[in-house]
């Protein structure tokens, strides 16, 4: 049973069919003081109204969480929303891209016909990623191998694999650090983020360690809020407010035998993605070379390197060269997470790093720069320190999710021709 | 009635329905590491399931294994987020590759178990051992005693080490 062994071609019929035509999310904060049912109906409000629909066009919700959100069938209560299908599924990083091919299925099965998918967390005032001790319960089933070892937390529990990608590959803290500080340089470009302090790779290292290899600004930041997505077929985008980011391809994929048995089975520095590129890449019909935004999942540094190795941007174990290259920087051949990502603008579980690709691919990042007569940016196209974050000719978008090292999913996107 | 135990202040709690779990932590209560293999394909596995991974076999045996091995990576955790753990910082989380089955059923295939780096007697490791282990430190199980059923496993430095080479640790 190798299930790792499988090469599968992605849906190369469904190419195109389909686009994310509306985008939306609250403020960034520490401190939301509402619930994330407020939160949840404040983002896909916005969301709706982006994609110029109102609440009774939408038939479809999906939304995710870890037993730490509200259900989606009384958010939709709330708009207005009388959905046909919902489905609440229990996930964390890698769920947004899964759920936009979900999306795409309960269209094309015939159930729906224009869908929001959305996160809603308190992720720093209400329940914390990896627990905070504040309500320790007792440790059973499989926590019994975990807990017991002070090993929780997800820094914690994927800190192996990132210390023996150091000692294989020789990859030094300093480059991953370019990560932070690249990030670091698009926030200060994002009005909505909660750090938009620039920091430099001697701020990062000289952070303190929290377990090794992760210094504190290694480490995403917590934040309350809710982002919203709004997924529909390619005829009915033709008609709304934006042009459309066209989906090219998505895929989801587990590469262990158990999700407690990553560091059991296979090279433990290699995720998820490198055996969902081939699906991810044959469905969207381009491959990493043709991409001009990555947008790859940063609760750690550590976790962007690994995946943009892993999908194909630069050759396995040179992933500290690649994100120190500047290749991964605003102005940079093909930068990264150009809103700040979970590690400066705030962490919503990957909906965030989508609705920045949106944006990137309609050329009206959300930036500083100028309204002009037309109502819309004029972009500047300087990316210094509180200036423009909007990419040059973005035309194709790849959105890189983590779950945990053993599974993922991945979405690419397109400007609409 | 669950088996229950207390470590570093812990709560433990094995539900009687969870018979894995009861069976791995009473051997370790009794002194012993043994993991399940599969009576299909004789491979073991870990931590305890309820099925073989590599060929979905159903029944198993409980056998003993030396509770010896080479760290394969670790994490040094400086910033304790559990209560219990934030008056033994540093401590280590070892992975620790064990002798038996290594490249087993595939190349880049071993059983390697977390755990934390303590002393001979199963007392976390103070700052002067944990700096003394890293990636190819050669470790032996030690077991601390959680209640009549629980033990926890852990892992102790072995007294002799691999000549020549000192481990890897993160550079600092």
């Amino acid at each position: 049973m190798q299930t790792t062994e499988h090469v599968v071609e992605g849906a190369r019929h469904l190419r195109g069919r389909y686009a994310v035509v509306g985008v939306g999310e609250t403020s960034y904060t520490r401190g939301s003081g509402m619930t994330t049912r407020a939160l949840a109906c404040w983002a896909i409000r916005n969301a709706i109204r982006d994609a110029g629909l109102a609440p009774r066009d939408i038939d479809g919700m999906l939304a995710y969480q870890l037993g730490d959100s509200i259900g989606s069938i009384f958010v939709a209560g709330d708009l207005g929303i009388r959905p046909s299908f919902f489905m609440d599924v229990f996930g964390g990083g890698s769920s947004t891209e899964a759920l936009v091919g979900l999306a795409m299925g309960a269209i094309e099965a015939g159930m729906c016909s224009t869908v929001v998918i959305y996160r809603a967390m308190n992720g720093y005032s209400q329940a914390r990623v990896g627990g905070t001790g504040r309500a320790e319960t007792a440790i059973s089933g499989e926590e019994l191998h975990d807990r017991p070892y002070g090993w929780r937390t997800p820094g914690q529990l994927f800190a192996p694999s990132f210390m023996r990608h150091m000692y294989e590959y020789g990859t030094r803290a300093e480059q991953v650090a370019m990560v932070r500080v690249a990030h670091s340089r698009h926030a200060s470009n994002n009005p909505k983020a909660l750090h938009r302090k620039r920091v430099t790779v001697q701020d990062v290292l000289a952070s303190r360690m929290i377990c090794t290899p992760l210094h504190l600004l290694d480490c995403c930041i917590e934040t309350d809020n809710a982002t919203a997505i709004v997924v529909t077929s390619i005829e009915r985008a033709r008609d709304l407010r934006h042009p459309p980011a066209v989906i090219l391809g998505v895929v989801g994929k587990t590469c262990k035998p158990r999700p407690d048995m990553h560091y059991q089975h296979g090279p433990i520095t290699t995720v998820a993605a490198k055996w969902a590129a081939p699906r991810l890449w044959t469905g969207a019909g381009l491959g990493p070379e043709d991409v001009d935004v990555t947008g790859s999942y940063d609760a750690f540094t550590f976790t962007t390197m690994l995946q943009l190795e892993d999908y194909g941007f630069c050759a396995k174990g040179e992933g500290g060269a690649y994100v120190s290259s500047g290749t991964i920087e605003l102005g940079g051949r093909r930068p990264n997470n150009t809103s700040g990502g979970h590690l400066c603008e705030g962490y919503t579980h990957g909906v965030s790093m989508v609705v920045e690709n949106v944006r990137q691919l309609r050329r009206d990042a959300d930036d500083s720069c100028p309204i002009g007569v037309d109502g819309r940016r004029a972009h500047t196209y300087d990316y210094g320190e509180g200036g423009c974050r909007q990419v040059r000719n973005v035309n194709v978008t790849a959105n890189l999710g983590w779950g945990t090292p053993g599974y993922g999913s991945a979405l690419v996107m397109a400007r609409s021709a | 009635m669950a088996t229950t135990g207390e470590y570093l202040g812990m709560t433990l709690a094995i539900a009687d329905l969870d018979g894995d779990n009861a069976a791995y932590f009473r051997f370790c209560a009794q002194g012993e590491l043994r993991l399940q293999r599969c009576k299909a394909c004789q491979l073991m596995r870990y931590p305890p399931g309820a099925a073989c991974p590599w060929c979905a076999g159903n029944a198993f045996e409980w056998v003993p294994v030396s509770g010896r091995g080479t760290v394969y990576s670790y994490t040094e955790v400086r910033h304790a987020v559990q209560p219990a753990f934030r008056a033994h910082v540093p401590y280590l989380a070892l992975l620790v590759e064990l002798d038996e089955q290594r490249g087993r059923p595939s190349e880049h295939e071993a059983i390697r178990m977390i755990g934390n780096l303590a002393t001979a007697d199963a007392a976390l490791a103070p700052p002067e051992l944990v700096r003394a282990a890293g990636i190819g430190s050669r470790v032996r199980i030690v077991f601390a005693r959680a209640g009549p059923d629980i033990a926890i496993p852990l892992w102790t430095l072995e007294a002799a080490q691999p000549p020549g080479a000192s481990p890897w640790r993160y550079p600092e």
